[in-house]
């Protein structure tokens, strides 16, 4: 056992599937450079020198590096494609959602690509075009997995099973959990640190989990809210409200069996998002909530959501676009009292 | 150092050798190594939000361009944009105001360092997606061509955005069009940590251009009366609709990518070659070897730089911070 942080634990976990299996190798901008930061977050630090050629530097281009990712993929490798922010992703999204998602159908089940794009995300005093939450882009698009890891076990956990798994998986990665180091370290940065076994292990990439057990409302969250939902169920606690928590972390496929189990329990849910309150992932969740558990509710969903605008760059109003812990807990209190 | 301009001869047409003219320009490049100087101790010490990507020996590529265009040209900028909006002529206090977040920014602490930018001054918000603004460059263009207007529009980017498709494609229309825009490509050998000799197989950017079949030229980017001059000419030809012209510049970052990037990838005889290079130096040189220009006034210069920082400084510190109805302002026109 020892005690890892996200950006760690990726790191060995891709070093051990870099071990294991050669045809994985990374791909991206400033993540083997030596003198560099090993990505904008540390993830791939120290990782050329292990893996001579197999953490491959580009030039700043997106959708070239996307599609040869795809098209090495088709050809039998597992590239593990490194996004420096997750807002990048909008120039690179025609080689995952017109090539690597529709491969497999298009070629009549005769296609495989097996790759993992890595991306961060997260409102972080950066402005509007490095803070958007992505993931809602790409839940939906049908032949993508998409997961979003919001602790150092799954994040390695996660890794593994991606890089295994025959199909393009998009795994969303929040910037202030990281627990990136030294320079690169995140003023506000949330503790998402684990105790990561020794053995090899994966985490199924269509599960949610439940993080706290509690029988008045179910509170949804990934990511940073996953942690900030947590961090509200403890206040409410205190207030006698017993929430249970659940870090959706599947986010395509949805999870349903884990959610739907908690709503029958409570009757109520609340849903956290960061990222705009219209066509966000919430919104999903609350239509599949009412077709797989709807009878069992006892008062409507609840979202707790940023408002349907950009990412502003003032502090102030990037803290007011960013649901926290007490909006989640004031949320939670009108709806167990309703 | 492949220089292909005539380095330091400035375009007859220009005012070169009027000395209120090139103590401005002087100005210019001073206020902005001083502005960005003042904005690292300010995030280093902690009160300034945020990141920050700054362009500390860098500064004579914006002077130089900037100084080209007249009122109603356009520039865009990047994520590395205080010495562009400096240069364009956005004022001290509206910048660090919108460092500090506040309403009185120029983007009313909605964009923040990496979208610094004022219409009224002409430069559009900073486009911090690398090659971003360059169809939205081309497109501006494409407007002035349709609106029979004689603007231009100067559009910054760094050595790593040639690498992106948006490069490619809104060079060659702005190439099949003849568009007014002159490209402006600030080379400062790294695209955040990696050298170009890494991600470019033909590592001269001014080559490009001819590929697309217009004029390009490499210039030496530290020497601020080099890049005006080659500024001006790619601006009268724009006008005259025979644009686009592309401007590779030389130059070299002294600082960090961004925040507190130690820059480690640079080699130190690298570092060293180009701080010899300095462009304030060497601009300060020619100054000086003017009878009419002496140190005292550099000097002078500078201590009023500072002073009209500092006044600043402490204004923004005291600036007015958004309230939550601002939160949904300004998302629809
Ligand atoms: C599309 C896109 N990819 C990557 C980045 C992250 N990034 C920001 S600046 C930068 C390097 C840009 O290099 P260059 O264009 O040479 O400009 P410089 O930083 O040298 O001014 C990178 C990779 C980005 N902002 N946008
Ligand atoms: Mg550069």
């Amino acid at each position: 056992m020892k005690r890892q942080g996200i950006a760690e634990a990726l790191r060995d976990g891709i070093a051990e599937e870099m071990t294991r299996d050669s045809s994985v190798f990374c791909i991206g901008e400033d993540i083997g450079v030596p003198g560099g930061w090993g990505g904008a977050f540390t993830v791939t630090l120290g990782l050329s020198d292990k893996f001579p050629g197999r953490i491959i530097d580009t030039p700043i281009a997106e959708l070239g590096f996307t599609g040869m990712a795809v098209g090495a993929a088709m050809m039998g490798m597992r590239p593990i494609a490194d996004m420096q922010y997750g807002d990048f992703l909008f120039l690179a999204s025609d080689q995952l959602i017109n090539n690597a998602a529709k491969m497999r159908y298009m070629s009549g089940g005769t296609i495989k690509v097996p790759m993992v794009m890595r991306a961060p995300i997260g409102a972080t005093g950066r402005g509007s075009q490095h803070a958007q939450s992505m993931e809602r882009y790409f839940t939906g698009v049908p032949g993508l997995k998409v997961v979003a890891v919001s602790t150092a076990y799954d994040a390695k956990g996660i890794l593994k099973a991606a890089v295994r798994d025959d199909n393009p998986v998009m795994i969303f990665e929040h910037k202030l959990l990281y627990g990136s180091k030294g320079a690169r370290a995140e003023p506000g940065a949330v503790d998402a640190t684990s105790d990561i076994p020794e053995e090899d292990y994966v985490v199924p990439l269509d599960r949610a989990v439940v993080r706290r057990d509690g029988q008045h409302v179910t509170i949804l969250g990934w990511l940073l809210m996953a942690h900030f939902a947590a961090q509200a169920a403890e206040q409410l606690a205190k207030e006698g409200i017993e929430a249970e928590v659940i870090d959706v972390r599947s986010l395509s496929p949805i999870d349903y069996d884990t959610i739907g189990a908690s709503i029958r329990k409570t009757g109520r849910v609340i849903i956290v998002e960061e990222g705009p309150k219209t066509g966000g992932v919430s919104a999903e969740i609350a239509a599949g909530i009412m077709e797989h558990c709807g009878e069992s509710l006892q008062a409507p969903v609840v979202r707790v959501a940023s408002p349907d605008v950009p990412v502003p760059f003032s502090p102030i109003l990037e803290n007011a676009y960013r649901p926290d812990v007490a909006r989640i807990v004031a949320a939670a209190r009108n709806l167990t009292q309703s | 150092m492949t220089t292909t301009s005539q380095s330091g001869a400035a375009h007859p047409a220009a005012p070169s050798s009027d000395r209120a003219f090139l103590l401005g320009l002087y100005q210019r490049i001073v206020l902005i190594r001083e502005f960005e100087e003042r904005v690292k101790f300010l995030f280093l010490e902690g009160t300034m939000p945020g990141t920050i990507h700054q362009c500390q020996g860098q500064e004579a590529t914006a002077v130089g361009v900037c100084a080209a265009l007249q009122a109603g040209d356009y520039i865009t900028s990047t994520f590395r944009g205080h010495g562009h909006a400096l240069a364009k002529g956005l004022s001290v206090q509206e910048l660090l105001d919108e460092l500090y977040g506040a309403t009185t920014g120029c983007c009313k602490g909605k964009g923040g360092s990496m979208h610094m930018g004022n219409m009224d001054k002409g430069m559009v918000p900073g486009i911090a997606i690398v090659a971003g603004g360059i169809p939205l460059a081309a497109g501006m263009a494409l407007a002035f061509k349709l609106q029979k207007k004689p603007q231009v529009v100067a559009c910054f980017f760094g050595d790593g955005a040639v690498a992106e498709g948006a490069f490619h494609e809104g060079v060659n229309m702005a190439a099949i069009w003849n568009l007014p825009v002159v490209l402006v490509c600030e080379n400062n050998l790294y695209g955040a940590s990696t050298h170009i000799g890494k991600v470019m197989k033909n590592p001269k950017i001014s080559d490009r251009a001819a590929s697309y079949g217009f004029r390009g030229e490499t210039v030496d980017g530290n020497d601020v009366l080099a890049v005006l001059a080659a500024a001006q000419r790619a601006v009268e030809e724009c006008r005259a609709g025979k644009g686009p012209v592309l401007l590779e510049l030389l130059t070299y970052r002294r600082t960090g990518h961004s925040r507190r990037d130690a820059c480690h990838y640079q080699p130190k005889d690298e570092r060293e070659a180009w701080f010899a290079r300095d462009p304030i130096t060497r601009f300060a040189e020619v100054l000086l070897a003017r009878p009419d220009v002496k140190q005292a006034d550099l000097d002078a210069i500078k201590a009023k730089i500072e002073a009209e920082i500092q006044t600043a400084v402490v204004n923004a510190q005291q600036a007015p911070q958004p309230t939550l109805a601002n939160l949904t302002e300004d998302v629809f026109a």
